[in-house]
């Protein structure tokens, strides 16, 4: 593959870094000095069969002076200086690689900081997604504000009315302690939730589906003990460890789920058979006469599986999410509605399959697979259950169109988005 | 008998420090606790000024006051909304419903009392 660009000035970096001459570079080559020299400037082309016989001379492997690491910079490069341009402040974008072939130092350090800003963004972003849709902060809050207001205008009345009536005056005063009471139960229980201390069960640090989703993801999203022929009790000890009762229970139904998964489809033959189909959920499904979704889990919660997965009920419900970097996904539903995952809902035994990308510094790209099974437990005069789920995968930059999504429109930044529901707080941090 | 004004108000020591203070300012002042028949106790009363918390068990203050609005009858009736959430989207939601004050709690006794005193002037 030809190279270009900063190529040149790699060559000539190790050709000085080894003290050598044009001459001398030119002549091991067999090339004239005076193309090294056009070369080492960035203006033509470097071959791959060029680049092999520079490396031989200048003694180190090819891809060391490839541009592999510098079109990946680059790119981050071009996307900060994108977001600037959209902030008016619009840098030179078509001299992104003569600023990255000149001041390397430099160019790192610019995108050491649009990395930090990104990372800061998405902080922003969790943060206010758990005080605007946190269903606890929001209820302990509420709870706090309620009892302060009492508080206050209690007070005041005993302090500013003189002539307040004694009857009165012992009923504000009973008041008054039943709320300072509230009050501080209030403050300790909303600090050990910002802590995220170990609390008692009616204090719960985490909703219970998030306090699964921490226990799964510190044992790898992956039970072993419940591979091979387990009992129904194989995880208990395990599920013992959560605090709250709501927990465990969401914990022993994901149990029972993956043990008849297990039982479904058993860890080495679903292994074979995953090598054989090339990961492809349907082909693996039909290979070994399972349902889809089935496949899904299994896929998602093998050892070491990198996929991730999100499941929801019929609502549009988040029930489960396993997460993959970079891939931000909301604490409490409201979702991108853009997600493979509804239109899958919307089409049950439709598979959905689309490569999509996420805002944000650098690009991230997913491959997305969804698919939705209805089910009918209480048979023909009974209702209709769906739940669908979407394999998550990370993938590299390639010409393949990508759907634009997003987390939540909140933490949104995409403008014109056309499935948008709210405005994005994202805007005013740019 | 003096101005009435209807408190619909869940937190129980805050519906008592708001009717000792108006009652104190020459307000008679009726109290309910839920959002579970609010309506009809605004049909019934027809008071000068509704008081309307934003959170309240059965139904929210908000379902109340589009449902009051849709009334013609009750289209005019002043209403102060107070609540604790002090969210722009909450503030604009019950704008957006008709009502004419919105108060966030933590409020003083000062601020209530103005704010009652601008909407239903002695």
């Amino acid at each position: 593959m030809p190279m270009t660009g900063l190529t040149g000035s790699r060559v000539r970096e190790r050709r000085l870094a080894l003290g050598m001459r044009q001459t001398e570079l030119a002549r091991g080559a067999a090339i004239s000095a005076s193309y090294l020299n056009l070369i080492e400037h960035n203006r033509r082309r470097v071959s791959a069969e060029m680049l092999e016989r520079l490396a031989k001379v200048l003694s180190v492997e090819p891809s060391a002076l490839s541009e592999g690491m510098e079109q990946s910079r680059i790119q981050d490069l071009r996307a900060a200086a994108t977001q600037a341009a959209q902030s008016g402040m619009p840098p030179e974008l078509d001299r992104a690689e003569d600023f990255w072939g000149r001041f390397p130092g430099w160019a790192e350090l610019l995108l050491g900081q649009y990395r930090r800003l990104g990372q800061l963004e998405q902080t922003v972003a969790a943060l206010n997604d758990r005080i605007s849709h946190d269903p606890h902060l929001s209820l302990a809050l509420h709870e706090l504000l309620s009892a302060v207001s009492s508080i206050r205008s209690t007070s005041a009345i005993l302090a500013e009315t003189e002539d307040i009536e004694p009857e009165w005056r012992a009923r504000f005063h009973g008041n008054l302690h039943a709320d300072s009471e509230r009050l501080a139960a209030g403050a300790e229980a909303l600090v050990a939730y910002l802590d995220g201390s170990e609390q008692d069960e009616d204090q719960a640090i985490l909703a219970p589906q998030e306090e699964l989703e921490v226990w799964l993801a510190a044992r790898g999203w992956h039970l072993s003990e419940l591979e091979a022929g387990s009992t129904p009790g194989a995880a208990e000890a395990a599920i013992a460890m959560l605090a709250s009762g709501a927990a465990r229970s969401l914990a022993r139904d994901w149990v029972r789920q993956a043990q008849a998964d297990v039982a479904r489809l058993p860890l080495v033959p679903f292994q074979a058979a995953v090598k054989a189909a090339g990961g492809d959920p349907l082909r693996i499904a039909e290979h070994l006469g399972a349902d889809v979704l089935t496949v899904f889990r299994r896929l998602a919660f093998l050892p070491g599986a990198e996929q991730g997965i999100v499941i929801c009920d019929g609502s549009g419900t988040l029930l489960l999410r396993k997460p993959v970097e970079g891939f931000a996904l909301p604490r409490f539903g409201a979702a991108c509605a853009l997600w493979p995952l509804y239109t899958a809902l919307s089409r049950p035994m439709v598979p959905v399959e689309a490569v999509a990308e996420l805002p944000g510094p650098g690009v991230h790209r997913y491959r997305i697979r969804a698919f939705c099974a209805p089910s009918f437990p209480e048979g023909f005069g009974g209702p209709e259950i769906r739940h669908a789920a979407m394999l998550i995968s990370a993938t590299p930059p390639g010409p393949e169109p990508a759907l634009k999504i997003g987390s939540s429109c909140r933490i949104c930044p995409r403008e014109g988005c056309v499935a948008r529901r709210e405005p994005s707080i994202m805007a005013e941090f740019r | 008998m003096g101005r009435h004004v209807l408190l619909i108000e869940d937190e129980p020591h805050i519906a008592e420090a708001i009717h000792f203070i108006l009652s104190r300012d020459g307000w008679s002042v009726s109290l309910h606790n839920d959002g579970i028949g609010a309506l009809k106790k605004v049909q019934d009363q027809r008071p000068d000024l509704l008081i309307l918390d934003l959170m309240l068990p059965g139904q929210s203050g908000l379902e109340i006051l589009i449902q009051l609005r849709a009334q013609a009858d009750l289209s005019d009736l002043p209403v102060l909304m107070l609540t604790a959430k002090g969210l722009n989207r909450d503030r604009e939601a019950a704008r957006k419903a008709g009502a004419n004050l919105f108060m966030t709690k933590p409020f003083s006794n000062a601020e209530i009392l103005a704010s009652v005193r601008s909407l239903v002037p002695a």
